[in-house]
């Protein structure tokens, strides 16, 4: 693979930086790969925008920031509005239909989706859209595979809340597999 | 290598390498960026019978781990900036008084509160003299979690063997960043253990009496030798002394038990050195930078590399003399105005070849800004 | 044992100006040790630096003579790593209440178990005469030469309020309620916190001209009565002796080793130590 630099935006509360620990944590430890993840410290991260950043790669990473992800994930509009100029061209824009408008047009393929309408259905509890939109994330990149999250969820995760956040990973991927179909002849091909 | 594959933040590296070289007393006050170490270990620490005390600021801190130390156990505390300069007395008391000990600056934006959650390298000449009064030291830093681990041993095995407070000079970007760890089987790694007298009950044990290899065994505080400890100039005793001998000869000695082992205790990565017509130097999270750039332009075929300094102080001045001989230019990456920069100027035969490439303003460097930074030196604008 | 036998003769004579009460106040700690049956080598003893803290330099026990106003800083690293041990930690009024007044209040708000002697005697010795926290209001020293305008403390009120679980009050003209007081505060399990008035004749009795140590003694003597004492409903001026605070409270170390046992039952896991 090549280095692959995502950034997960949103408010603090929202679970971006544990979304980011779980994946990175999910490709080093269960794919064999190399993956630094960095966060915003301070005040917002308890409010305002937050982000936080993986590089995944097969080789070694050095600089541990991300300037231009080629994923970018925005779960507020303010996120939103912050970041998505930094998008790398041609990376992909994930966001959220309940919480982010559309503004302007970026270089880039945007798929927007109803993680938070989902969850809030079939769940009803905000807290798991990280986990959620993790799960959309990994369907429509195929970064790493579903069974290393799920194996990091279960070391992660207490007991008590391991099923909801199972389901709110299986809720993302379904929703994933759904825009990946209707999308077929486009160039929403998964990446491999 | 074998060992438990891991993957973490570096603060629960500093902690792993802490507890794997036989930390058993902490004492700490909470600060930004270091923090996760007091939360680590105050839960670690009574899993193993160790201790953990919060204690009211960092002065206290120091001071217990001194007190701890004494005791026979190994001990560190950890902070950040204006904690680091509260604890500059209690350092210069476990200089003076020989007691084994490590501790831990992350640093992050200065002077004063500066910027608590951003990356700095500004406290690398107050680690050399923050404290008052002619010593020596030994300061110790990482660009890499596996490197923080190893060197968190390293430092209590050089804290040991020369009996001196090591510094950990870490940075922000390397304690909150996280990636793979690789935690060694015990014993897989050395670790060095206190050297005590074999000085038996009942007998006079000198304190500070130097053996014939220049060490000085101790015996625990509190235990079977009774003695005296000041931060006083102090005879073989440990007992106050005014003599202009006593103290002279106690001052050279401080200063060169670890001066003259400078080359022992350097320690230095080499990244595509060889053929290199540029020579970047840098250290900590900067070196990362530094190293991105280098395999970036090694790809285009420009001879560059990169010598890493894992070891600031005793600053290690004769490898770096040599390393930088035919280079064209010595580019010093630092977070800071050029206190590295400043030294490696007095140790090589050419300073006015030597650049420096710096941020201050709680940003890490990047590759490219370091590009630019070489293209201007080497006349190419940017 | 005589009090000689505790002391490390070869080191004499010691610092202090003759008729400080610094000496006085050593001697009635060797005889409160002795009372205790505690051996040299159970004892330590952690000082500061002043005039008081260099006492320990002259005792024959584990001794640690460290930074001023860190005394008890100091002393909570060995107390913890060495709970077995006999923590002692004689401190000057300067060196406990102005430099070090942080560590005291945190020292007996953890409840540790160290037994600190603050010999009071209204000034900065060491330096040569300034005036500390505990120099009483309008008294003078080459730092107030038109007196004091600021206030001492209540010593025992601001320890009971830190969580002091013992604290006693005691002069260097008192000398067998000094021993007595002394030896329950080794005995205590807990922060204990005895404060001896000690008079300093070459800077604060000079400056306030009150005289050479005798006469400062005889001070204490007429200055000073039993808690509970009729004579201060009549002379609120008079400073109450005897001991003001005795309580039982869980003592830190002694948590801190049931933690770790807690855990060890709770997991099974082997302690190391």
């Amino acid at each position: 693979m090549n280095t692959k630099r995502i950034v997960f935006s949103g408010s603090g509360g929202q679970g971006v930086i544990t979304a980011a620990i779980i994946l990175a944590e999910a490709a080093v430890i269960y794919e064999g790969l190399n993956s630094l993840q960095t966060q915003s410290y301070g005040p917002e991260a308890r409010g305002g925008a937050t982000r936080a950043d993986v590089i995944i790669s097969d080789e070694p990473i050095h600089y541990p920031k991300v300037i231009n992800p080629d994923i970018l994930v925005c779960l507020t509009q303010e996120a939103y509005n912050k970041y998505s100029g930094i998008i790398r061209p041609g990376g992909l824009l994930l966001t959220d239909s309940h919480y982010v408008k559309q503004e302007w047009k970026i270089d880039a393929r945007h798929v927007e989706l109803g993680m938070y309408r989902a969850i809030m259905e079939k769940i009803g509890k905000p807290i798991v859209l990280n986990i959620c939109m993790l799960g959309t994330m990994i369907g429509l990149t195929g970064l790493v595979s579903t069974e290393s999250i799920m194996r990091v969820l279960e070391t992660k995760i207490p007991d008590d809340f391991l099923e909801i956040n199972k389901r709110a990973l299986e809720i993302g991927m379904q929703l994933a597999d759904s825009h990946n179909s209707k999308h077929v002849s486009s160039n929403a091909q998964p990446e491999a | 290598m074998r060992g438990n594959v891991r993957f973490m933040q570096g603060n629960e590296a500093i902690v792993e390498g802490a507890l794997y070289a036989g930390l058993h007393f902490y004492a700490g006050y909470p600060i930004t960026p270091s923090t996760e170490i007091a939360e680590i270990l105050s839960e670690r620490l009574p899993m193993i019978g160790g201790k953990f005390v919060q204690m009211e600021d960092e002065i206290a801190s120091m001071c217990a781990i001194i007190g701890a130390s004494l005791t026979g156990f190994k001990v560190m505390t950890a902070t950040s900036g204006p904690g680091f300069s509260l604890m500059q007395e209690a350092i210069g008391y476990a200089i003076m008084t020989e007691v084994p000990s490590v501790v831990v600056n992350v640093q992050r934006g200065g002077p004063g509160t500066g910027l608590p959650t951003s990356v700095a390298q500004g406290d690398v000449m107050q680690a050399r003299w923050g404290t008052h009064g002619d010593h020596s030291i030994i300061a110790l830093t990482a660009s890499n979690l596996q490197d923080a681990f190893y060197v968190t041993v390293d430092a209590f095995n050089l804290a040991e063997t020369f009996r001196t407070p090591v510094i950990l000079l870490f940075d922000e970007v390397v304690a909150h960043m996280r990636e793979k760890v690789v935690i060694p089987q015990p014993g897989d790694i050395e670790v060095v253990e206190r050297l005590r007298t074999s000085v038996p009950e009942g007998t006079n044990y000198h304190p500070y009496l130097m053996r014939e290899d220049g060490r000085l065994p101790m015996s625990d505080f509190g235990g079977k030798h009774r003695y005296n400890v000041t931060g006083l100039v102090h005879d073989m005793w440990g007992f106050p002394s005014s003599d202009p001998k006593v103290a002279y000869d106690l001052i050279h000695h401080l200063v060169d038990k670890l001066e003259h082992r400078a080359d022992f205790i350097a320690r230095y990565k080499e990244h595509y050195t060889e053929d290199a017509e540029v020579l970047l130097i840098s250290y900590g999270s900067s070196a990362r930078s530094a190293l991105q750039m280098v395999e970036d332009r090694r790809k285009r075929g420009v001879k560059v590399g990169l010598l890493e300094l894992q070891s600031l102080w005793p600053f290690p001045g004769k490898t770096v003399r040599k390393k930088c001989v035919g280079r064209s230019h010595v580019l010093v990456v630092e977070m800071n105005m050029g206190q590295i920069c400043q030294e490696v100027k007095k140790v090589v035969s050419e300073p006015e070849q030597v650049f420096l490439a710096n941020r201050f303003d709680g940003v890490l460097i990047s590759p490219t800004e370091i590009l630019q930074q070489l293209n201007m030196i080497q006349g190419k604008g940017v | 044992m005589a009090v000689k036998d505790y002391l490390r003769e070869r080191f004499f004579p010691q610092i202090w100006c003759p008729g400080c009460g610094h000496g006085i106040v050593m001697a009635n700690m060797i005889r409160a040790i002795e009372l205790n049956a505690l051996k040299k080598d159970e004892v330590v003893v952690v000082s500061g630096i002043g005039c008081s803290s260099r006492m320990p330099g002259y005792l024959d026990f584990h001794t640690l003579h460290t930074l001023h106003g860190r005394a008890l800083a100091f002393a909570t690293g060995v107390k913890m790593s060495r709970p077995e041990l006999t923590v002692i930690v004689p401190m000057g009024d300067g060196d406990a209440l102005a430099i070090g007044g942080n560590h005291l209040i945190h020292a007996a708000r953890r409840n540790l178990d160290l037994t600190a002697i603050i010999m009071n005697n209204s000034i900065y010795g060491m330096t040569g005469g300034q005036y500390s926290p505990m120099t009483p209001f309008a008294k003078k020293a080459t730092t107030a030469p038109f007196g004091t305008i600021e206030h001492a403390p209540d010593l025992m009120e601001l320890v009971r309020g830190a969580g002091a679980t013992f604290a006693a009050r005691t002069t260097t003209y008192h000398a067998k309620e000094m021993i007595k007081i002394i030896s329950k505060a080794i005995k205590h399990k807990g922060f204990a916190i005895v404060e001896v008035m000690s008079q300093c004749p070459t800077y604060y009795g000079r400056k306030n001209k009150l005289g050479n140590a005798v006469d400062m003694m005889k001070g204490f003597k007429e200055g000073t009565v039993p808690i509970g004492s009729k004579k201060k409903a009549n002379n609120p001026d008079l400073i109450e002796r005897g001991i003001f605070v005795e309580e039982k409270r869980p003592e830190y170390s002694m948590s801190y080793l049931e933690l770790i046992e807690k855990y060890r039952v709770e997991t099974g896991k082997v302690v190391r130590r």
